[in-house]
């Protein structure tokens, strides 16, 4: 049996429809992801899921229990990573993980040796009586993670783990991440950075405005969404004309002979991104169109998410 | 292996207040010291000399000393503004600054637990002020009754009947713009009306009628009946009913806004 499964899951907040009847199951072990766009659903996804906000339709099961009836036990298994921060800015580093610890009723004993294991896993150690306030934004959400481990919990929810750190941060939090998922902790992480899903998530759903437009692992979804490669063709033209030379190239008899030179055509203000299977044989046609720079490379998350959610900004 | 059902509790919610407490007890217990000696010293002595040689204030204070008039006031006045102190920008804080209330109930620990365990932290802490006012009292010599004792309780229950239902309202609020104002125009007004610097009786009749409905003429009442040990009669156990049901009613009003916000 799954450990979360939800079926037609639904949000409303008053004549808003949040989350838009979102079906998904997650399996022991698994880091399961939902990607999407701000506003896509999220983060109110995952309050149900961390029991902390009723389902207005539809059914969610975690752990085989209902959390509008069983909220309390189901949360006695979670540790829960928010979006924000709330760490308390004037207790210790210790002394956080200490009092959340208390919130479960561990005994003092046995928090005492959780927070020294913690400290060193999230690497705080040397920070383990200072300050919470002046500790840098990944240290604090490192701090975060292992106060969500601090009940040893089945599943760990993430909203957002990364955002908002510098890249080396980031890594170290992945790294911390990988580690716990080879532990065998489900993880249910929310993200729109494409390369945090692509690292970490074995499966995941795209979100758009409350529905789930897509759902795979990272590779499924970019086979099944995207090609195997982009070429990205810039200009210091006008891109129209370029693109539409690139178009009559595609469509010349001699590219049609050899199969499908590419898949689709987009316009960028900079530059054309060809979707292709077969990057070196375009390029090597490439010649007569007239062009700046050429770049090959291979396709990711983030024009499987660009195809499925749109390029327009969502506020 | 699934861990034991853990048995959520208040409790658990008031260590961590006492956590932060003992951050900054000292502080804390400095400020409760020295707010009743200036007090009494600037009021109970100074303005005191002068109110207790006018002749015939005598018969208005009840036969009592000025200070010893004041001082059981000021001290259910001042567990109401330490009351509402805590139940105005740290319950704020709770959902919007600091979110230790989110945090909070991202664990087992259910809506009524974070409540109950704030509710009994801000208890605690003006119980423990209200002790430390009586200690500054009997040093100043204003205790006149060993019923006294039990005065700081009376004046912790008065300050729960304005600090609960403040949480409730503050639960409701989106930022801290109306806490000036509620301090500057609901509860200093309460502070000078309700019968702390001068019997309610020399007010308007109407005035006087409204101060019957404040927690704190309620407060005052018992405070002043319990240290100087006259006026003990049936009629405090209706300050003290009245004083409970408001802070039930408090309780149940925070219920319903601490849900709302934190399950939203």
């Amino acid at each position: 049996m799954s450990l979360i499964a939800a079926w037609g899951l639904t949000k409303q907040f008053g004549g808003f429809t949040a989350v838009d009847g979102i079906d998904f199951e997650v399996e022991r072990g698994e880091v399961f992801g939902f990607l999407g766009p701000n506003g896509a659903g999220k983060s109110s996804t995952m309050r149900m899921i961390g029991c902390v906000s009723d389902p207005t339709g539809g059914a969610l099961r975690i752990m085989g229990m209902d959390p509008s009836r069983e909220g309390t036990k189901i949360r006695t298994r979670l540790g829960v990573v928010p979006q924000q921060d709330n760490l308390d800015e004037e207790l210790s580093v210790a002394e956080n993980l200490y009092v959340y610890g208390r919130y479960f009723d561990l005994p003092r004993s046995l928090l005492r040796s959780r927070t020294a294991e913690l400290l060193d896993f999230v690497q705080l150690t040397e920070r383990a009586n200072d300050h919470v306030e002046p500790l840098s934004g990944g240290m604090k959400r490192r701090l975060t993670i292992a106060r969500a481990l601090i009940s040893e919990p089945e599943v760990l929810l993430l909203d957002e783990p990364t955002t908002g750190l510098d890249p080396q941060a980031r890594h170290v939090v992945w790294e911390r991440l990988w580690t716990l998922k080879r532990r065998g902790v489900t993880q249910v992480l929310t993200t729109h950075y494409m390369d945090e899903a692509e690292q970490l998530c074995d499966r995941l759903v795209v979100m758009d405005r409350g529905k789930i437009v897509a759902e795979g692992s990272p590779r499924q979804l970019i086979e099944r969404y995207s090609t195997r490669e982009v070429v990205e063709v810039r200009t210091h033209g006008q891109v129209t004309v370029m693109a539409d030379a690139l178009r009559r190239l595609g469509e010349s008899p001699e590219a049609q002979a050899r199969d499908e030179l590419y898949e689709r055509v987009e316009e960028l203000p900079d530059r054309v991104l060809l979707y292709t299977d077969h990057g070196e044989r375009l390029v090597a046609l490439l010649g007569e169109v007239e062009h700046e720079s050429v770049l090959v490379r291979r396709s990711t998350l983030e024009d499987v998410f660009l195809h499925l959610t749109g390029r327009s900004l969502v506020d | 292996m699934a861990p034991a059902a853990v048995i959520p509790r208040p409790k658990l919610a008031v260590e961590y207040w006492l956590l932060t407490y003992r951050r900054n007890w000292k502080g804390s217990l400095l400020t409760s010291f020295l707010s009743p000696i200036l007090f009494l010293a600037a009021m109970g002595l100074g303005l005191g000399s002068l109110v207790d040689a006018e002749v015939g204030s005598g018969r208005d204070l009840g036969g009592l000393d000025y200070l010893d008039f004041l001082a059981p006031g000021l001290l259910a006045g001042n567990a109401m503004m330490l009351a509402v102190n805590e139940s105005t920008y740290p319950v704020l804080g709770g959902f919007k600054w600091y979110r230790t209330y989110m945090a909070m109930a991202a664990s087992p620990l259910r809506g009524r637990d974070i409540l109950l365990g704030h509710f009994t932290y801000m208890a605690f802490r003006v119980t423990l002020a209200s002790f430390v006012f009586l200690g500054v009292m009997a040093a100043f010599g204003a205790v006149s009754s060993p019923l006294a004792v039990l005065a700081p309780i009376c004046a912790a229950l008065c300050g729960m009947a304005f600090a609960t239902p403040t949480a409730a309202f503050v639960a409701t609020r989106i930022n801290a713009d109306n806490f000036s104002t509620y301090t500057r125009f609901v509860i200093m007004p309460m502070f000078l009306f309700s019968g702390i610097f001068y019997p309610v009786s020399q007010l308007p009749v109407v005035l006087e009628q409204i101060a019957w409905l404040t927690p704190v003429w309620h407060g005052v009442r018992l405070c002043r009946a319990l240290s100087t040990g006259s006026g003990v009669s049936w009629e405090l156990a209706g300050h003290l009913a009245y004083l409970v049901a408001l802070i039930l009613v408090g309780t149940l009003l925070a219920g319903k806004s601490y849900t709302r916000r934190l399950y939203e």
